[in-house]
């Protein structure tokens, strides 16, 4: 009798082992392929978007290489367009924290603001400094750039003044130009390994584990649309963590003063577009969360997911177009219009972070005990 | 035919299938035990949080610092001790409060497993579980070869509550009729080789599993209490078990269970088990053996474990006593044996606000809480209003005036849409702890019949 207990048990060890194991699979086409999804992502929108990134940071460095031999109205105006140019772009790849991105700190060294002036100043006086260190991080990226740009003296003649005739202009030169040839070296290192070999890790990965493609990338997706969209571009400016202290001088793109709400739009389209799953360069809608979700809806009889998300990011944007150009005169003249943006994003939130990753039964973060 | 408690209760049954249970059980715990250090579980879920969300009435059961690994090092060596039947009834009791007092310490672990395991210890405190090959056989000189045959029935009953009443919470519209949350889970798990890309994408077969599993639940004590059906009882315990097991990340509770279900068997069994060890282990041989086992205070002993399932069969129906849906307040959920029963997530924002100027600001629930708490916290009231408590006295402390505490929370329910959740303009921190039921929580918007 013994016997018959331990072959039970031994034949459901043999099921255990054969479950956790990557057997060879096949695929009937009666269900929702998830490797089109990741195929979807990396070669229709993540490499395209690193790809665009890179070619306006190319000429980024252009305009810069430009700038530091002629330092003129012209040649600002001409690199503040490149900036603005490479920055729109950032607003898609920042989400994409992900393989290399997420090993070196990418968006780290990319966009984190307020940039301190202090910290960029006192790099430039001291000379010597190393762009690397993770407390240079509010001294680099186009955050840094933006002071440099716009913010380092009061006016255009002032700002060109400190490239020319300031006592240290070959400092502040070799500064700028440090920032923008760092920028454009991370993003080769990230594209390069997603175009050599992290686009097939990236592919391949299609289970449902916590470090799975399909479930990270969810996970970035939703952190960038709150943390990234909804609480650095609006919550945190607006005082919505501090008490009714407001912080105008923490909105993206500060010294610019013109910017924030074209950097919010595009950061919003950005999201809604991986959302839909649409081509980077082009208008091809492949498959992405929408689809994911209405294969999901077939077996649930649930709600429309898709729908009412797209609904709520279009009710987010409408909200956001009635705010200003520059959010920190926003901020510090009528705070409402702020607040009633966050409201709306906050909306999409819930949506993604609660009834999103419902239907699609993925773990919000790596919570590895024990259920019953 | 009418029951003869009197003579039941005289009657007597071989010692070894409790013999054979407790060894296995101690052995199971000990291993629950080690695993659950080795998975670094003791720093993660009890060193590192700052906050700890208690059992209403047990506040002060507390993680002990560093000292929570050694109580996890007593809890562990009385584990063993039980398997090794060695100063059984110190162990038992030792383990008994240990165990409960870790699963005290914060109930974001809470887990009907781990009730089940206090549960089942304590009873065994009062069973003679080291009368036959124990360590204190040898010790004393004696063992028994019979024991009350209430003492293994008692275990059998109480392994029959913990399945049969998990069959009762499934006959509920959700799991029978919307097959929920078995729809939601199941397609999740497409990347099981074999199954994952079909079976598991197939509404028929959501629905053949929630009805089987319900059935499963309320058949399987009674299948395995007739000896014709017993084998086939157990094949279909070890199957589902080990397929939930692959399914769901549930742990060492199928294995708890397989293990447990083997008290059912005869006594024969349970003697070749224990032939099989001995012929290993090659112990001692007892040199006095006394035919039964007399069970000291048996006239108290007997109408108080009466006392202790009267209360295990009506304790899971308290919720009756509660207004609104139960899956939606979860007053009177826990303690239920309600398994694996609902897919609910909430997301849940907190403003402090100042009641005078208005001034108010948001938390970061990450400052505080673990990103398990804040999982657990977002969908259980009880949860959010300790929480309240706990960032309104946090922030009082840190200097703010007349603070009150808001939550802005939407909860979504086994495939609805999330819809909000606590009332929003009640200002919780004044809002205090109680078994009666909650009135800041919204009503459910639809409607789940059933058990």
């Amino acid at each position: 009798m013994i016997k018959k207990v331990i072959s039970v048990v031994l034949l459901a060890l043999v099921v255990i082992a054969c479950s956790s194991s990557d057997g060879g699979e096949s695929k009937p086409k009666d269900n929702f392929d998830r490797q089109t999804m990741l195929v979807n992502w990396a070669d229709n929108i993540i490499i395209p978007v690193y790809q665009d990134l890179d070619s306006k940071l190319s000429a980024l460095v252009e305009a810069k290489n430009t700038f530091t031999v002629t330092a003129d109205q012209t040649n600002l105006e001409a690199l503040r367009t490149a900036w603005l140019n490479a920055y729109k772009v950032w607003q898609y790849a920042e989400m994409f924290n992900i393989g290399k991105a997420e090993g070196i700190y990418y968006s780290s060294y990319m966009n984190i603001y307020p940039a301190s002036a202090a910290e960029i100043e006192a790099n430039i006086a001291n000379g010597g400094y190393d762009l690397g260190l993770a407390n240079n991080q509010d001294a680099v990226g186009f955050p840094a750039l933006d002071y440099l740009l716009y913010g380092v003296a009061g006016d255009d003649s002032a700002i060109l003044e400190v490239y020319n005739t300031n006592a240290n202009a070959s400092g502040y030169k070799t500064y700028l130009s440090d920032v923008i040839d760092k920028m454009k070296s991370l993003t080769e290192t990230v594209l390069n390994d997603w175009t050599s070999t992290y686009r097939d890790t990236f592919v391949n990965s299609a289970g449902n584990t916590a470090t799975s493609s399909t479930n990270k990338l969810t996970n970035d997706f939703i952190y960038y649309f709150e943390k990234g969209l909804r609480a650095n571009k609006f919550g945190i400016p607006a005082g919505i963590f501090s008490g009714g202290v407001l912080y105008p001088e923490k909105v993206e793109g500060y010294y610019n003063q013109d910017v924030s709400k074209e950097l919010a739009l595009v950061a919003l389209q950005a999201s809604q577009d991986v959302f839909n799953g649409k081509a980077y360069n082009g208008t091809t809608n492949g498959s992405s969360f929408d689809d994911y979700l209405d294969y999901l809806q077939t077996i649930t009889d649930g709600e429309d997911l898709t729908a009412l998300i797209n609904a709520q990011m279009n009710t987010a944007r409408t909200q956001i177009q009635t705010v200003n150009t520059n959010f920190s005169s926003q901020v510090e003249n009528d705070n409402t219009k702020m607040t009633l943006s966050y409201d709306e994003l906050q909306k999409v939130v819930v949506l993604l972070k609660l009834d999103m990753v419902q239907a699609m039964n993925i773990s919000v973060d790596y919570i590895d005990a024990d259920g019953d | 035919m009418r029951f003869n408690t009197k003579a039941y209760l005289q009657s007597k049954t071989d010692a070894a299938p409790l013999a054979v249970f407790r060894i296995l059980f101690g052995i199971m715990m000990l291993f629950s035990i080690v695993r659950f250090w080795a998975n670094g579980w003791i720093d993660k879920l009890y060193i590192k949080p700052k906050f700890y969300f208690s059992y209403y009435g047990f506040e002060w059961v507390k993680p002990l610092g560093d000292y929570t690994y050694l109580l996890f090092i007593i809890c562990g060596l009385s584990a063993l001790f039980i398997a090794l039947g060695l100063k059984y009834r110190v162990a038992i009791i030792v383990f008994f409060l240990s165990f409960t007092y870790i699963e005290l310490m914060d109930k974001t672990t809470y887990l009907n497993h781990y009730y089940f395991i206090s549960l089942m210890s304590f009873l065994m405190i009062f069973l003679p579980a080291n009368a036959y090959f124990s360590v204190d056989n040898v010790l004393r000189k004696t063992a028994y070869k019979t024991i009350q045959q209430w003492c293994v029935d008692s275990v059998k009953l109480l392994l029959g509550i913990v399945y049969f009443y998990a069959g009762l919470a499934k006959i509920n519209s959700d799991w029978l009729f919307r097959a929920m949350p078995l729809k939601i889970w199941l397609p999740s798990k497409y990347d099981l080789p074999l199954i994952g890309e079909n079976l598991m994408q197939q509404e028929w077969f959501h629905y053949a599993m929630s009805w089987s599993g319900m059935l499963y639940d309320l058949a399987i004590p009674f299948l395995l209490l007739y000896k014709r059906t017993r084998w086939f009882a157990f094949a279909l315990v070890v199957f589902f078990h080990v397929f939930t097991r692959v399914l769901f990340p549930i742990g060492m509770f199928p294995f708890i269970m397989i293990v447990s279900t083997l008290i059912f068997f005869e006594a024969d069994f349970h003697h070749k088990i224990i032939n099989h060890i001995k012929r290993v282990l090659k112990p001692k041989e007892v040199i006095d053996f006394k035919a039964v086992l007399e069970i000291k205070m048996e006239k108290v002993l007997v109408p108080f474990l009466v006392v202790f399932f009267v209360i295990q069969l009506l304790f899971p129906f308290r919720y009756v006593l509660y207004p609104g849906e139960l899956f939606w307040t979860e007053e009177g959920f826990r303690f239920s044996w309600r398994v694996m029963l609902m897919e609910k997530m909430g997301h849940a924002t907190f403003t402090i606000k100042n009641a005078k100027t208005g001034a108010s600001f948001v938390v970061r629930n990450r400052d505080f809480l673990s990103s398990f708490q804040e999982k657990q916290m977002s969908f259980q009231p009880d949860f959010i209003l300790e929480y309240a408590h706990y960032l309104g006295d946090h922030f009082t402390s840190q200097g703010h005036k007349n603070v009150q505490v808001f939550v802005d929370s939407y909860v979504a329910l086994n495939g609805r849409l999330s819809q909000r959740f606590i009332d929003n303009t009640v200002d919780l921190y004044k809002e205090k702890e109680s078994f009666c039921h909650k009135a800041w929580i919204l009503p459910f918007t639809d409607e789940i019949k059933g058990l």
